[in-house]
């Protein structure tokens, strides 16, 4: 497994320098380095000299990918590209555009963001879980086809929708926790029970969906029938064997997306006040910071492949028929 | 089993209710703790500041924590208006000479043509201490404690709390002089150096010497050693400034955060290898003399102001407009300030929030957004705005002063068709001016938010004038003591005059097509962007967007390559220089990279421009303003679109509230009543909790058929 870990890791390397070359190209096509000082120093009595002042203390005088005024490996080395992006690889983030540590930021700014995801992710898998398995135990009947109508409908609905409506009903007219707002250690709590029942009921109706035609599909297979066939209860068959034997397709959905809850969630994150990682993100955009752009993209890349051989792993866990080579 | 669970849930539901009960805060309380006795202001702010270096920081958003923390030498008076600058540091008005070319000194009364140099002296009051702050640290040697620190003393420190000792010290005149010099320095990127070096002799060639003295291997340069010309210590007290020519404008500066004093030590303090790491810096730890400290920095949740120890003290004023009396705003007159202990600033990024938050008394003001203009504010019988009945419910208060802001339509003077100085282009933009109706704009898209704009200076500017004599002639007539825009038939006939009858140029035969940049606002914008269209279409004129991004947008104004824009303008400081020099040739982007945008150029106006500059508020000044407002009236370079209008609600609790656009250091004068808010709150925010109870029982409920259905299907197996 090692062996595939690392070369996993190896292959990685030329994806990331992609990222990153397509961030860079995708930003600098919308803004230039002297829009970035323009954003940093204000366009109220700003002098050219003083834009040039701002590039070259930060390097963004060079030019962008390929200097002709130098020979050899300076050609390369000598771009922002480089400049900026060499560092990503050992992690040094390096400070924003404004002059903030940025790795002290994440640093900061990943807990909220976690207090949020984690508590969703759980709470929302046993939600959605146990009504999925509810709803396939009663498959064919009155209630899995209302469930699915009822999954339907929640799919349809925007999650702004249930942002603000959730805001309007439990925060304004019920008045039973805030309506926005943070605060560090247990004081969180009451301000994370809004963010995260939002979170969960507005992912119910898609995760409900989807696991409950996982184990309908589980339900009809042999061992199934096997397994009742012994006498088992529809409980020891839905909760030992079909769950069991569902868990692969849903670590893939799941595992998948641990590495990312550290990146947050944007919209839930502006509207509750919530300073993680997806405002930071938006903020750095809104202000045209590329240094944080830069960095939050090889993060958010990096954690994407960690994710996903993190999945990999997790199905040698749960399938001891299947082997990393 | 199942009962057994039923039971768990009820404990759970009664566990709940009982820590309710329980509970004497409001369960939708935002705030940690108690502070139902506690003198606080409760505020927001939506993004994390940007800079709070004085020397850099340039906005409102920055100053609403900066200007309650720095004391620059003069402020605004709280009540009076027009606006009028009073001392703040400062014991009196600074003095202000003029001198020739060979040092003579020159009477008050002189040509403005033979000055050479205007010299200020300032004197500032000798009792202003700073806030306690660790580079004023000294240990029993009479070493300044933390002004060495090693790789090993900062291993510990990651947060200006982390060193132990404080101190203070006595502001000094010296301490003006620093920042001024730090306005220069190369590195430090303020934006108001480019404007300086015009003005402050010797600032550019400071400039140089700093560079010339920077040295890699030193983090700090000590500017006290380095002079600039134009600036002087005389002695504890008291600091020189000399300023090239007349600009009398320059004392409005001297009001603002870049003027105010940093002490030394804290530059050296915060210059130390591994702080700028650590974000221990101006920008993170500002250290003033003002009424507030910030005590707490987390710009990604809550900031908070508290009351400085050691500030010297300051009386509410005791003078105002004749309806402050009435108004209550001169209620604490002659009370030393602050009145409040705290102010703390939680992030609230999105408007619907703030808003729910304010009507729960969670926030003590609010602005009125357009999602919660309808609910708060609604138009009577005599066309005004008034609250609404649920705001009167609530004994809301509202406020409303006109901004010295303006938006303008811009016109490119340099384009062959539109700009120019010939008659023809100027019938057309004459032509256009009645046609984009913005009594209309600010009825439709900003609730009726803003006045009409006859002119470049807003209301509460010197030269602004009401009534007839201040309309626009070329755009609105004078009927019965109200303003009438010009019918479009007679914006038709200056069309038509121009050559361009039924919007065809009648010298090539061609519809005249006109091009329209603006920055891209998504979906938002295009009901505001059809509008625009059909304001141009009654005249037959094609207008076509040409939305873009804000850089590209900026990039075009800069090479020219645009026909039509529009841009707004919010006043630095009251004077009508601040607005005039929008329109003054030799700032032309064109020229110099100026902000006239437009290009604008017309010798009789700049000739003007330059001899009202000079000149301090006077019956003759106003003359020239009127002329200069009269040549742009004619060649009609802008359409003058609108002076916003801005509305804010307050709490009832939230006393001495009076708009004052130009001063930012306000929260000093304001009261809360604390006890009122306390008891507002409870009545407004007790939880209903009964949908919850009757969601638990139904989801009960529900689940009782599924057990059923469930055991019913385990026992049909089993037989």
């Amino acid at each position: 497994m090692s062996a595939y870990i690392i070369r996993r890791m190896l292959y990685a390397i030329p994806i990331l320098i992609g990222i990153n070359l397509i961030t860079f190209i995708l930003f600098f096509v919308v803004n230039s380095p002297d829009d970035m000082a323009l954003m940093q120093l204000g366009s109220k009595h700003t002098t050219e000299l003083q834009i040039e002042d701002w590039k070259r203390e930060r390097g963004y005088h060079l030019p962008l990918l390929y200097n002709t005024e130098q020979s050899g490996l300076g050609a390369v080395t000598e771009t922002i590209f480089y400049q900026k992006s060499a560092k990503l690889f050992v992690f040094d983030f390096g400070s924003s555009d404004s002059g903030r540590d940025i790795g002290y930021d994440i640093s900061q700014r990943m807990w909220p963001s976690l207090a949020l995801a984690i508590p969703t992710l759980l709470v929302g898998l046993l939600v959605t879980i146990t009504l999925a398995l509810t709803i396939a135990f009663f498959r064919g009947t009155y209630i899995d086809y209302w469930a699915v109508i009822i999954c339907v409908a929640l799919i349809s609905i925007s999650s702004l929708f249930y942002i603000i409506g959730g805001q309007f009903l439990i925060g304004k007219l019920l008045k039973i926790v805030p309506i926005s707002g943070f605060d560090t250690g247990l004081h969180a709590l009451k301000f994370m029970i809004l963010p995260v029942l939002i979170g969960i009921v507005g992912g119910i109706g898609s995760n409900t969906r989807w696991y409950r035609t996982i184990f309908l599909e589980e339900i009809n297979k042999d061992y199934v029938r096997t397994a009742r066939s012994k006498g088992l209860s529809e409980q020891v068959v839905l909760f030992k064997h079909v769950l069991r034997n569902a868990l692969i397709p849903i670590l893939t959905g799941v595992v998948v997306v641990l590495p990312l809850l550290f990146m947050g969630s944007l919209l839930t994150e502006n509207f509750f006040g919530i300073p993680g990682l997806g405002s930071y993100t938006i903020d750095a955009i809104n202000r045209q910071d590329f240094a944080i752009v830069r960095a939050m993209v090889f993060l958010g890349s990096v954690l994407y492949i960690i994710g996903l051989v993190l999945t990999d792993i997790s199905y040698t866990l749960v399938d001891p028929r299947i082997r990393l080579s | 089993m199942t009962v057994r669970k039923i039971s768990l849930a009820l404990c759970c539901t009664g566990l709940f209710t009982f820590l309710v009960a329980c509970s004497d805060q409001e369960l939708n309380n935002p705030y940690r703790d108690n502070d139902s006795a506690r003198s606080i202001i409760y505020s927001s702010f939506s993004e994390r500041p940007k800079e709070l270096d004085p020397v850099k920081s340039y906005n409102a958003g920055e100053y609403e924590f900066i200007a309650q923390i720095y004391e620059p030498p003069l402020q605004y008076h709280f009540l009076k208006r027009p606006y009028e600058l009073v001392p703040l540091a400062a014991a009196k008005m600074p003095e202000k000479q003029f001198f020739d070319a060979q040092g003579a000194h020159l009477a008050e009364d002189v040509d403005p043509k033979q000055v050479a140099y205007t010299e200020y002296t300032v004197t500032i009051q000798s009792d202003i201490s700073y806030q306690p702050h660790p580079a004023f640290s000294k240990d029993e040697a009479g070493e300044f404690r933390y002004h060495q620190l090693t790789a090993t003393d900062l291993e510990r420190i990651n947060k200006l709390a982390d060193f132990e000792m404080v101190a203070s010290r006595i502001l000094t005149a010296e301490d003006y002089v620093y920042q001024i010099k730090r306005l220069a320095h190369p590195n430090l990127h303020s934006p108001l150096a480019g404007l300086l070096s015009n003005y402050i002799q010797g600032f550019k060639d400071f400039r140089i010497d700093v560079l010339t003295q920077l040295d890699p291997q030193k983090s700090w340069l000590d500017l006290r050693q380095i002079a600039m010309t134009g600036v002087e210590v005389l002695d504890q007290q008291r600091y020189r400034i000399r300023v090239k020519g007349v600009y009398p404008q320059f004392i409005y500066w001297l009001s603002m955060p870049f003027f105010a004093p940093i002490p030394w030590e804290a530059d050296r303090f915060y210059a130390q290898q591994g702080m700028a790491e650590r974000n221990i810096s101006f920008d993170w730890y500002p250290v003033g003399t003002g009424p507030y400290m910030l005590t707490e920095n987390n710009p990604n949740l809550r900031m908070v102001l508290s009351k400085n120890p050691n500030f010297h003290g300051e009386l509410y004023p005791t003078e105002g407009e004749p309806s402050d009396l009435d108004n209550g705003l001169l209620a604490d007159a002659g009370k030393p300030l602050p009145f409040v202990d705290r102010i703390e600033f939680s992030l609230e990024k999105e408007s619907i929030p703030y808003w729910n938050k304010f009507l729960q008394g969670y926030y003590d003001t609010s602005g009125i957004s357009s999602d919660s203009f309808d609910q708060s504010v609604e138009l009577n019988s005599r066309g005004e705005f008034g609250l609404s009945d649920e705001m009167i419910e609530r004994d809301i208060k509202l406020s409303s002063a006109v901004a010295t802001s303006l938006y303008y339509l811009g016109f490119n003077m340099l384009d062959p068709v539109i700009g120019g100085d010939t008659e023809r282009a100027r019938l057309l933009r004459r032509a256009i001016s009645i046609a984009v109706d913005y009594d209309e704009f600010i009825s439709i898209f900003r609730n009726g938010r803003g006045e009409p704009a006859q002119g470049p200076i807003p209301p509460g500017i010197f030269g602004f004038e009401e009534g007839q004599a201040g309309i626009n002639p070329y755009v609105y007539d004078w009927q019965k003591d109200a303003l009438k825009r010009k019918s479009i038939e007679q914006a038709k006939q200056l069309l038509s005059a121009a050559g361009y009858a039924n919007g065809i140029d009648q010298k090539s035969g061609k519809p005249l097509i006109l091009y329209f940049d603006t920055v891209s606002r998504g979906a938002d914008s295009k009901a505001l962007l059809n509008w625009m269209v059909k304001q141009f279409a009654k005249l037959d004129i094609q207008l076509v967007i040409r939305t873009t991004d804000g850089n590209r947008f900026m990039d075009k104004l800069d090479k020219g390559t645009f026909q039509i824009y529009q841009l707004g303008w919010n006043a630095d400081y009251p004077d009508p220089e601040n607005f005039f020099f929008l329109l003054y040739g030799p700032n032309s982007m064109a020229l110099s990279k100026g902000q006239n945008y437009s290009n604008y150029q017309n010798p009789e106006y700049d000739q003007l421009f330059d001899k009202m500059k000079a000149m301090e508020n006077s019956p003759q000044r106003l003359r020239i303003i009127q002329e200069m407002n009269a040549i742009v009236r004619a060649d009609a370079p802008w359409v003058w679109s609108f002076y916003p209008k801005q509305y804010s609600l307050n709490h009832t609790w939230y006393k001495n509230v009076k708009p004052n656009l130009m001063a930012n250091n306000t929260f000093k004068y304001r009261r809360v009543d604390a006890a009122k808010r306390a008891q507002m709150r409870k009545e407004w925010n007790d939880a209903v909790l009964w949908p919850v109870y009757v969601l638990f029982v139904v989801l009960l409920l529900s689940i009782v058929p599924a057990v059923i259905s469930y055991r019913k299907r385990e026992l049909a197996r089993g037989l």
